[in-house]
């Protein structure tokens, strides 16, 4: 393999409910930091949620705020933390080859809402509908607003995957990269989903909405009495380039994306499909030329519902095998779900376990579910392991799809 | 509404529309959009603000005579002597 075929991240930008960088977020998950707290959202008051608090007006003026949404901001934030991260000059690149790829779960779904929330108040008259409504709800907003925030000509879109987008953004930087479209991608994924009611309402009454009077006790993937999920809001852009371009001008090198695979259950509106998790993972691990015993550390998907933990341990244990050493871990313990942004934000928060050998812990498991028992699963305290080589990403999502990334430790 | 609070609350929209800019010196009988950064989807929310404060409602036809303050004042100044 040459390295204008590798691929490799060289600058990350993040916000997550815990932190709005990668030195304060690996910090929080070492430090068993949630960030999930209260909110209050139309029609259903409190609810139990992980908001964001970076400042929106580092990067954007108070205008761009106004006329764009929340989740085009956190992409905003993001990009610009990435870019800045990765030491490239944005005005010295061209920027007509710079691509943007963001993961979405939904958008819109925010501004819909509160456009009718606010017709109300004039007898649902349209004439008070806004004409910025259908700017913000496109479905390339997010992205766009990047674009012309920063000044990037290249092409942007986003990536609907439900909550398996956030690895699909960084999957389909990669291979515009590979496919010559691109000299620079600004992948990954975002969220806005706390500020829209319906997606809280729909997972209650579905029997999937966490509940418990600590917030931050309320996403407890793996434990026994874990009752659904913590919507979140957040993002994570990686900067993708190829190896030889990122060698060429010195940059630091978080890792290299060696495998990646992308399938679809074929199944059920909302319910996992072990099975196709299964072929998702040894996909990706075949496009890697790896074996089960080069992983060393698995991010879990798990969002705390019972059946859909219950149905990724049984995945990883068909994949791995009962006796496997591979550590795994959950970052939505501490965050929630952030939806669009969760698979890049999960991945990113485990990179720094390359060189400080450290595997974050999974919080809140009081009483393990015998049905999440691993060897290695990483509870309540963070482990000291000798090596880390590869990481393997799990982040799956409605309508049966899943995805899967391996990163290796890179090495010349 | 005399004309001289017509055009404080034009300057209150424009100030909340468009809240990174000085509006210190806008000239009332320069356009506006020549004089600040102000697109058409920013007209169309000083229109929208009119509509739902004080129940106006501009027709397309007119939206040139609200080009500069001056033409906004004495366009809105019938419209809002009862308000």
């Amino acid at each position: 393999m040459n390295n204008e075929t590798r691929i490799v991240i060289t600058g990350i930008g993040l916000t997550a409910p815990n932190g709005n960088n990668l030195e304060e977020f690996r910090q929080n998950l070492l430090a068993g930091k949630s960030g999930v707290g209260k909110i209050e959202t139309h029609y259903m008051g409190e609810v139990i949620a992980g908001v964001c608090d970076f400042d929106p007006l580092k990067y954007q003026k108070k205008k761009e705020l106004r006329r764009g949404t929340r989740a085009g901001s956190i992409a905003i934030y993001c990009a610009h933390e990435a870019i800045i991260d990765s030491k490239l000059d944005l005005d010295s690149v061209d920027k007509s080859r710079i691509g943007i790829y963001l993961g979405i779960t939904e958008h819109g779904n925010v501004e819909t809402e509160n456009e009718i929330y606010n017709i109300k108040e004039y007898n649902y008259n349209v004439d008070f509908w806004s004409h910025h409504h259908n700017p913000r709800t496109v479905a390339n907003s997010p992205a766009g607003e990047v674009t012309l925030n920063m000044g990037i000509t290249g092409p942007h879109y986003t990536l609907g995957a439900a909550c398996a987008a956030g690895n699909i953004g960084i999957i389909q930087g990669l291979q515009m990269l590979l496919l010559g479209e691109v000299d620079l991608a600004l992948a990954g994924g975002v969220s806005e989903t706390p500020h829209t009611f319906g997606v809280f309402a729909a997972f209650k009454n579905e029997g999937a909405l966490a509940s418990h009077p600590d917030p931050k006790k309320a996403s407890r993937p793996f434990d026994r009495d874990r009752n659904g999920i913590v919507v979140s809001e957040g993002g994570c852009i990686c900067v993708l380039e190829r190896l030889s371009d990122a060698l060429e001008r010195g940059a630091k090198i978080y890792g290299e994306i060696v495998g990646y695979a992308i399938n679809s259950d074929a199944f059920d509106f909302i319910l996992p499909n072990p099975e196709r998790q299964v072929e998702c993972m040894n996909l990706a691990l075949k496009k890697a030329g790896l074996s089960v015993s080069d992983i060393d550390i698995i991010n879990s998907h798990a969002t705390a519902t019972p059946e859909g933990d219950k149905a990724e341990c049984k995945a990883i244990r068909e994949v791995f095998g009962n006796d496997s050493n591979v550590y795994i871990n959950n970052t939505k313990s501490y965050i929630g779900h952030t939806m669009g942004a969760a698979g890049a934000l999960e991945l990113v928060g485990n990179l720094p376990s390359f060189e400080d050998h450290i595997v974050h812990q999974t919080i809140n498991v009081d009483n393990l579910d015998p049905e999440c028992v691993f060897k290695n699963l990483v509870i309540n305290e963070p482990r000291k392991v000798g090596k880390v080589d590869h990481i393997l990403n799990n982040s799956f999502g409605m309508l049966g799809i899943n995805s899967v990334l391996i990163v290796k430790r890179f090495e010349e | 509404m005399k004309a001289e609070e017509i055009r404080s609350t034009i300057l209150e929209f424009i100030s909340e529309i468009l809240p990174d800019e000085d509006l210190s010196d806008l000239k009332p009988d320069v356009r506006i959009r020549d004089q600040i950064e102000m697109d058409s989807m920013d007209f169309l929310d000083i229109i929208m603000e009119l509509r739902k404060r004080y129940g106006i409602t501009v027709p397309e036809d007119d939206y040139m005579q609200l080009s500069t303050l001056d033409g906004a004042v004495a366009y809105l100044e019938p419209l809002m002597k009862d308000i």
